[in-house]
C-alpha cells in the first residue's frame, strides 16, 4: 500500500513540475507577445518629442498626438483615410459577401456542365499573382477615368471574389443533400431553397464571409498603394500610416503614428474577438478536411 | 512488399525503402505519363470533331428556319416559339457587329504593328505654339485587341451554341416533343437553371477583371514597355521571347545580365523564406496549443485570448510597428545597449543576412496564433478513443503523440500547408512593410536583400515603369507556384492510395 502511495506521490511531482514549467512558458510567451502593444499604446500619449526615442514609458503624458491626429489634417489626413477605408471596407464586404456566397452555393449544390472546368479554371487563374490583374485593372481604369477614386478600389477587390469561393463551399459540402430534397419534395424552387433552407443554416460561415471581406481593405497596402499613387487624400490607413513613417516624415510624426494605430486597432480588434467564434468554426470547417 | 512487412520495418528502414521505392518507380510513372498523353488528344479530337459534327447537320440536315439562323441568328428559336431567347441571340448579333465594323476592326488590324506614330508636334497658328497631337497608344491598341478577340470569341461560341440549339429544337418539333416557351424559361431560372441567375454577375467580373487583366499582362510580357517606351508619347514594340530569355539567361539586352541574376538570388531567397515561414509557423503553433490545450493547465482561456489578440489587431499595424521598433535607434536596441548586453545597434532591418533572419522570426510573431487557433480547433476534434486504446495498451505520452496526434495533424492539415505555403510566396505585406525589401543591393537590379518575387515585382512597377519585366515576374511565378501546386497535388493523391491512417 506504501508503494502504491509513494508512486502516486511522485508521479503527481513529475506532473507539477511539468505544469509549473508550461506556465512559465506560456507567461513568457504572454510577455513577449503583449510587450509591443504596451509599447504601441504607451508611444501614442508621450509629450515630450514626437520621433522615435529609445525608452518605452513617456515621461510627459497627454493627449495631444490624438487631437492632432484628428484636427491637422493639411498634409497628413487621418480622419480622411479612416473613412476612404471604413467606405471602401463597407461596400466590398456587401458586394464580396453576395458574389463569394453565390458563386460556392451554385458551385457546391447544382450540377451543370462545365461545372469541374470552372472550378479547375478558377484555381489556375488564383496561381496567378494578383498583381498582374492589378496593373492591368489600372490601366483599364485610366481609360475610364476611375483610378485614384475610391470606386476603383472597391472594383479591384471585389473582381476577382469570385475565387474566393472554397472555403465557403467546403461548409456547404457539409449540409446534408436531404434538406434539399424534402424542401423539392414540398414544392420549393431552387431560389427558395438558397434563401430559405440553406443560408439560416449556414450562419457561421456567412459571418465568417462578411468578417473577412470586411477586415481585408484595412491591410491592404500593395493595391492601395498602386491605385492612389500620389493622391494622398485618398489613402487608406494602410497606406497612410506607413506614410508617416517616411524618412522625412518620421520625427515629427511618429507618436501621431502610434496614435492613429491604436485608433485603427480598437474597433478592428473589437469586432474580431466579438466574432472570433466564428472566424475559427470558418477555418476549421471549410479550410481543413475531416 | 506486403503491408504487414512494411509496418514491420523500423523508421529508417521505412525512409530507405521509400527513398529507393520512389526512385525505381520513376521511369513507370514517367511511362504511364507519356501514355496518357495520346489519349489526352483523343478526347481532345472527339470534343472538336463534334463540334463539326453540330454545324454540319445544321447546315445539311437543318430545315429552312436552322439554316437562316447561320446568318440571322436566334431565327429558328424566334419562329419555334422561344421569343426571348431568339431576341437575345438577334440582339447580341447585332452588337457584335456595330462594335466590330466602328470599333474592334480599327485596334486589330493594328494588334501585329503596335502602331506606327506615336505623337507628332504640330504648329498651331491660333495658339502660336507647338502642340502635341496623338496618334497611336500602343497600350490601347494591345488593350482593345485583347478586348476584341475575346469578343470574337464569345460570337463564335455563341453562335455555335445557336445552332446546336436550333439542331435539338429542330428534333424536338419532329418528334413532336414540346418546346419550352419563354414563360418556362424565366421560371426555371429560380429553379433548374438557378445557376445562371446566381453565376452571371460573379462570372461577369470574373471575365472582365481577372481573366481579360491577366491575358493583356501575358502579351505585354512579350512586349518592351518600359520607361524608355512609355505610350502616349511614344510606341512599345512586340520583343517576343527576349524578356524571358533576359531574365532567365541574361544577355539579350544590355540590363539583362543583371536582371537575371537578380531573379536568381530573389527566387532562391522567396522559396527559402515560404518554406521556413510556413513550417516554422506550424510546428512552433502546434507546440503553443499543445501546451496551451495540455491538461492541468488552467487558464486556457486567457492564454488563448492574449495570443488572440495579435491576430485581432491588423497585421500591418503590427508590422509598421515592428519595423519602427527594430530601427537601429528603436527601442529594441537602445534597451539592449542600456543593459550592456550588446555595444552598437544590431542592424535588424539593414544588414542582408540578419534582416532575412529578423522577417522570419517576426512572421513567427504575427503568424503563431493563426495556426494556434486552428490547431487547437482540430486538437478538440480528435477522437478521444483513439487515446483511450492506446493508453490501454501501456503508450506514454511521447509515444501517442507521434503515433496518434502528429500523423492525425498532419493528413488534416495538409491542404491548408499548402495554401499556405503559396500564399507566403506571395506575402507582399509582411516584407514590403518591414523592410520595404531592403537593403537595396548594388548588384541587384531594383532589388535588395529581403525583396520576394512579388515586392521586386512592385517595385519595377512602382519605381521604375517597367511593366513588361513585370509581367514576364508575374508569368514566372504563376510557373513556380503551378509546378508546386501539381506536384503536392499528385503526391498527396499518391498518398492517399496507401493511406494506411483513414
Amino acid at each position: 500500500m506504501a508503494e502504491k502511495i509513494k508512486k502516486f506521490r511522485s508521479k503527481r511531482k513529475a506532473e507539477i513540475t511539468t505544469n509549473v514549467i508550461v506556465y512559465i512558458i506560456l507567461i513568457c510567451i504572454s510577455v513577449v507577445w503583449l510587450i509591443p502593444y504596451l509599447y504601441l499604446v504607451a508611444q501614442s500619449f508621450r509629450g515630450e518629442s514626437t520621433g522615435v526615442v529609445g525608452y518605452m514609458f513617456p515621461k510627459e503624458w497627454t493627449f495631444n498626438n490624438y487631437i492632432q491626429l484628428i484636427t491637422d489634417t493639411d498634409t497628413l489626413n487621418f480622419p480622411m483615410w479612416y473613412l476612404n477605408t471604413l467606405i471602401v471596407s463597407l461596400v466590398t464586404c456587401i458586394i464580396q459577401t453576395f458574389i463569394v456566397l453565390a458563386t460556392s452555393y451554385c458551385l457546391s449544390r447544382m450540377r451543370f456542365r462545365g461545372r469541374k472546368g470552372l472550378m479547375n479554371l478558377m484555381l489556375i487563374l488564383g496561381m496567378f499573382p494578383g498583381f498582374m490583374t492589378m496593373t492591368a485593372i489600372y490601366f483599364i481604369l485610366k481609360q475610364i477615368g476611375l483610378t485614384g477614386n475610391l470606386a476603383g478600389l472597391v472594383l479591384v477587390y471585389v473582381a476577382s471574389s469570385a475565387m474566393g469561393y472554397y472555403i465557403s463551399k467546403g461548409f456547404f459540402d457539409t449540409i446534408p443533400r436531404s434538406l434539399d430534397e424534402a424542401a423539392k419534395i414540398d414544392g420549393a424552387s431552387q431560389h427558395t431553397i438558397f434563401l430559405k433552407v440553406i443560408l439560416p443554416l449556414a450562419k457561421p460561415i456567412v459571418v465568417y464571409t462578411i468578417l473577412t471581406s470586411f477586415l481585408a481593405p484595412w491591410g491592404d497596402y500593395m493595391f492601395a498603394s498602386l491605385m492612389m499613387l500620389g493622391e494622398t487624400d485618398k489613402f487608406n490607413v494602410a497606406v497612410g500610416l506607413k506614410e508617416m513613417l517616411t524618412r522625412e516624415n518620421l520625427p515629427k510624426y511618429f507618436t501621431r503614428f502610434c496614435a492613429g494605430a491604436v485608433v485603427v486597432s480598437i474597433p478592428i480588434a473589437a469586432l474580431f474577438i466579438w466574432l472570433q467564434r466564428f472566424y475559427v468554426e470558418g477555418v476549421t470547417g471549410g479550410a481543413v478536411k475531416g | 512488399m506486403a503491408n504487414l512487412e512494411y509496418l514491420k520495418k523500423t523508421g529508417w528502414q521505412k525512409f530507405c525503402y521509400n527513398f529507393v521505392n520512389f526512385f525505381k518507380n520513376l521511369p513507370h510513372a514517367l511511362a504511364n505519363f507519356f501514355k496518357k498523353i495520346p489519349l489526352w488528344f483523343k478526347m481532345l479530337g472527339r470534343r472538336i470533331a463534334s463540334v463539326f459534327l453540330e454545324v454540319y447537320y445544321a447546315a445539311a440536315r437543318g430545315d429552312w428556319k436552322t439554316r437562316m439562323s447561320f446568318v440571322f441568328m436566334g431565327f429558328g428559336q424566334l419562329f419555334r416559339g422561344q421569343v426571348l431567347r431568339g431576341i437575345m441571340y438577334l440582339l447580341f448579333e447585332v452588337v457584335f457587329i456595330l462594335y466590330m465594323v466602328f470599333f474592334g476592326w480599327k485596334y486589330l488590324a493594328q494588334m501585329g504593328s503596335l502602331g506606327e506614330k506615336a505623337m507628332e508636334e504640330v504648329w498651331n497658328p491660333d495658339k502660336g505654339i507647338y502642340e502635341y497631337v496623338y496618334y497611336d497608344n500602343s497600350m490601347l491598341i494591345l488593350l482593345y485587341s485583347v478586348l476584341t478577340i475575346f469578343f470574337i470569341l464569345a460570337f463564335v461560341y455563341v453562335w455555335y451554341q445557336n445552332l446546336r440549339t436550333n439542331n435539338i429544337l429542330q428534333e424536338m418539333k419532329e418528334v413532336g416533343k414540346k418546346v419550352p416557351g419563354t414563360k418556362d424559361d424565366i421560371q426555371s431560372l429560380a429553379n433548374d437553371q438557378y445557376y445562371k441567375t446566381l453565376l452571371s454577375i460573379p462570372m461577369l467580373g470574373l471575365v472582365v477583371f481577372t481573366i481579360i487583366p491577366i491575358v493583356f499582362m501575358i502579351f505585354i510580357a512579350f512586349t518592351n514597355y518600359d520607361q524608355a517606351h512609355m505610350p502616349p508619347s511614344q510606341l512599345f514594340d512586340w520583343v517576343g521571347f527576349d524578356n524571358f530569355a533576359d531574365i532567365l539567361g541574361g544577355g539579350v539586352s544590355a540590363n539583362g545580365a543583371r536582371f537575371a541574376y537578380t531573379f536568381r538570388a530573389v527566387l532562391l531567397w522567396t522559396l527559402i523564406w515560404a518554406v521556413f515561414a510556413t513550417f516554422t509557423n506550424y510546428i512552433l503553433g502546434m507546440i503553443v496549443a499543445m501546451l496551451i490545450n495540455k491538461k492541468g493547465i488552467r487558464f486556457k482561456k486567457l492564454w488563448r485570448t492574449v495570443l488572440i489578440l495579435t491576430v485581432a489587431v491588423p497585421s500591418f499595424v503590427s508590422l509598421l510597428l515592428m519595423s519602427q521598433m527594430l530601427s537601429v535607434n528603436g527601442i529594441i536596441n537602445s534597451t539592449l545597449m542600456s543593459w550592456g548586453w550588446i555595444k552598437e545597434p544590431i542592424p535588424f532591418l539593414t544588414n542582408s543576412t540578419v534582416a532575412k533572419v529578423t522577417v522570419i522570426v517576426v512572421n513567427i510573431w504575427i503568424g503563431i496564433p493563426y495556426t494556434m487557433l486552428m490547431i487547437t480547433g482540430i486538437l478538440m476534434n480528435i477522437p478521444s478513443d483513439l487515446y483511450e486504446s492506446a493508453r490501454i495498451d501501456g503508450a506514454g505520452p511521447a509515444k501517442m503523440y507521434f503515433k496518434i496526434t502528429l500523423p492525425y495533424m498532419w493528413f488534416v492539415t495538409t491542404p491548408y500547408l499548402i495554401s499556405t505555403f503559396v500564399g507566403n510566396i506571395n506575402n507582399f505585406n509582411v516584407i514590403f512593410l518591414l523592410t520595404g525589401g531592403a537593403p537595396l543591393t548594388q548588384s541587384f537590379e531594383e532589388a535588395g536583400g529581403t525583396d520576394l518575387l512579388i515586392t521586386w515585382l512592385y517595385k519595377l512597377t512602382f519605381n521604375e515603369q517597367n511593366y513588361s519585366m513585370a509581367a514576364v515576374i508575374g508569368i514566372l511565378v504563376f510557373i513556380v507556384i503551378a509546378v508546386i501546386s501539381l506536384i503536392v497535388y499528385n503526391k498527396s493523391n499518391a498518398v492517399k492510395n496507401e493511406e494506411v491512417f483513414g
